[in-house]
């Protein structure tokens, strides 16, 4: 996909040029630097879930993201492009090198679909409108990282509904070209639509 | 011996770096056995951490208890909106990942002869020793309170039968009572966790009981999210009006004004720092605290009553083979919260994983994140990241923070579920 090579080659070139800003921290003593992908992502599963792999109810799973999509999230966050409750915190924290470490452990673990209840109506109808309106960028159902977009199939609800929260009101900018196609599903379908996709995702298990 | 990480890198590329760094790690081939005594957060999630880090240790977790119960959490209990059966873990969990879990009470480690002795009467050699104490009351710093008299006056600062104790004496309590609860002094386990407790039981007199008080009496003149308490304690209980659900009662640095210092358990008194005589209908006190029993035991403790470690990979600065991680560490920069601990096992396994291996331990990582819950949909959270500083002296916050205090009420309900996600994954972390 010509977009996705596109997308690859613009945020490597992002990792490198920061990749010598150092991060902030309080005192002027050196610290070590150099930690494993694994030692790194090891500290997320507190929330995450061991391997990235969510529980929920809302804490997203990172076990099988994108490479891309994870660093660029990560970026989002720390630069506040990207709202959050906690994240802009800890993502200020690691140096660029570090959050392509990360991004090439969280995207080897598997993706463990979250058990969640889903009303079996609304999910018939969501994977009409997932075919229409989303399945070009998330595609399989949305259950593919390949696309370097989310994952939707199978992941946690509520973070979704946050996250879509988040684009509808523009805290969160959306592509040009996920922007034309929200819209066009909220005018035609309104917050049923929404609805009936979220159950669509959560049926995914 | 002093580990460095040049010294790592360089041995990093050889499988068989034990001949190259020429430190006195055991030879391979030969026994990797670890036992890790105390199946807490720490405990628990350093036995899992060093089987998945190299299944051919063996590892075996000594636990006087046959369940756990998270202290995080514990406060909802308190509130009514948590059953205890929901913080209750086991230890089969960790049985699938092949750590040999045995229910006995250590009673003695003589880290000469690598041995951790049992109640039981049973003996485990070990190559290196991990020691989960957890943390222990100085009683002896308020008069009239003891283990005795803490089964009607609850701390309820280790989850379990004291929390439901202390749930049923606020369910019985008519309206128009008043609960004292008694903070310690720093350093102590989960320092929000008084203030949450607070929070959480004016969440429950609001609706149940709402003509009851909560006085807090503090030995300190300030605590851990302070300002995001009063903040919410003035959105959800009228913190600060006639009308208060909550007072609190500092003192000032240096005096102990209205600090408890002597308890009348029969007549649910407390007499502070001042003279104050204060009656309660439900007490609450947390003592001042210190390392658990076994690390005394085993002499890992310095005057502190804490236990002084190497902060890269946990071990003792007072007895070799033996480390020690969690609220009774001298984790210098790191908080005795359970993300905490659970963070510091992983270290600690990684560390113990490459020494059994004689290799050099990796660069560690750190984190923190710390969620309260003041009211219904009202979440507030304290997170860092840190790094060791190159010369081990201190575990380095390098980012992190607080919620905003303008934060939305959106935020905020979001950060309740992100709690209680925070919740389902770490207790999945350490005992799954």
């Amino acid at each position: 996909m010509a977009y996705t090579t596109l997308k690859k080659a613009l945020l490597g070139a992002l990792v490198i040029s920061a990749s010598s800003a150092a991060f902030a921290a309080d005192e002027k003593k050196p610290l070590m630097t150099g930690a494993s992908a694994t030692m790194l992502s090891n500290t997320c599963a507190g929330c995450h879930g061991t391997y990235g792999a969510s529980s929920g109810p809302a804490t997203p799973s990172l076990g099988g993201i994108s490479n891309d999509y994870f660093i660029e999230t990560m970026q989002g966050f720390a630069s506040g492009d990207i709202k959050s409750t906690i994240m802009g915190r800890i993502a200020k924290g690691y140096s660029e090198e570090e959050i392509v470490a990360m991004a090439g452990y969280f995207s080897k673990q598997k993706f463990v679909p979250a058990k969640q209840p889903f009303d079996a109506a609304k999910a018939k109808k969501g994977a009409k409108l997932h075919d229409k309106y989303c399945e070009k960028c998330h595609a399989e159902g949305g259950s593919t990282a390949e696309d370097d977009s989310g994952i939707l199939a199978g992941q946690l609800v509520p973070y979704l509904q946050y996250t879509l929260a988040d684009y509808k009101v523009g805290d969160r900018e959306m592509s040009k070209k996920m922007k034309k196609k929200v819209n066009k599903l909220l005018k035609k379908e309104g917050d049923a639509g929404i609805d009936a996709l979220m159950n669509y995702y959560a049926s995914q298990q | 011996m002093k580990i460095t990480r040049r010294g790592f890198v360089k041995g990093a590329g050889a499988a068989t770096a034990v001949g190259m760094v020429g430190t006195p790690f055991i030879a391979l081939g030969a026994s990797k056995k670890v036992v890790v005594v105390g199946g807490g957060t720490g405990g628990a999630t350093a036995a899992k951490y060093l089987r998945m880090a190299d299944p051919t240790i063996e590892v075996t977790l000594i636990e006087a208890n046959k369940h756990y119960y998270t202290c995080y959490m514990s406060n909802e209990v308190l509130g009514g909106d948590r059953t205890i059966d929901s913080i209750k873990f086991g230890y089969t969990g960790l049985g699938k990942h092949g750590v040999k879990v045995v229910n006995d009470i250590v009673t003695g480690i003589d880290a000469k002869s690598k041995v951790v002795k049992t109640k039981g009467g049973k003996s485990f050699n070990y190559d290196r020793c991990i020691v989960a104490p957890g943390i222990d009351f100085k009683w002896e710093t308020i008069e009239g309170y003891d283990a005795k008299v803490a089964e009607t006056v609850p701390h309820a600062w280790k989850a379990g039968s004291q929390t439901v104790t202390l749930r049923k004496q606020l369910e019985a309590m008519k309206d128009g009572g008043t609960v004292v609860i008694a903070p310690p002094t720093n350093p102590f386990r989960c320092p929000p966790g008084p203030y949450e407790r607070a929070s959480q039981i004016a969440h429950y007199l609001k609706a149940s009981k709402p003509k009851s008080k909560i006085l807090i009496l503090d030995p300190k003149p300030k605590f851990s999210k302070m300002g995001l308490f009063v903040q919410g304690w003035k959105d959800l209980y009228g913190y600060e009006t006639d009308n208060s659900m909550i007072e609190w009662r500092g003192s000032a640095q240096g005096s102990n004004d209205n600090a408890v210092v002597k308890v009348d358990g029969g007549s649910k008194t407390v007499t502070t720092g001042f003279d104050d005589e204060i009656k309660a209908d439900v007490l609450n006190v947390i003592p001042a605290q210190k390392a658990g029993a076994i690390a005394f035991a085993a002499g890992l403790t310095n005057d502190s009553g804490w236990c002084p470690i190497n902060l890269h990979t946990f071990e003792s600065t007072i007895h070799q083979g033996i480390h020690v991680i969690g609220d009774a560490s001298i984790a210098k920069g790191m908080p005795k919260s359970g993300y905490a601990a659970n963070s510091e096992a992983k270290v600690c396994a990684a560390s113990v994983a490459a020494m059994l291996n004689g290799q050099e331990p990796g660069t560690p990582a750190y984190v923190n994140t710390c969620y309260s819950i003041v009211g219904k949909d009202y979440g507030i959270s304290v997170a860092a990241v840190y790094r060791l500083a190159e010369d081990g002296s201190k575990i380095t916050k390098v980012s992190g923070g607080l919620t905003p205090t303008d934060t939305s009420a959106e935020m905020r309900a979001r950060e309740v579920q992100y709690a209680y996600s925070w919740f389902t994954n770490i207790t999945n972390d350490i005992f799954m």
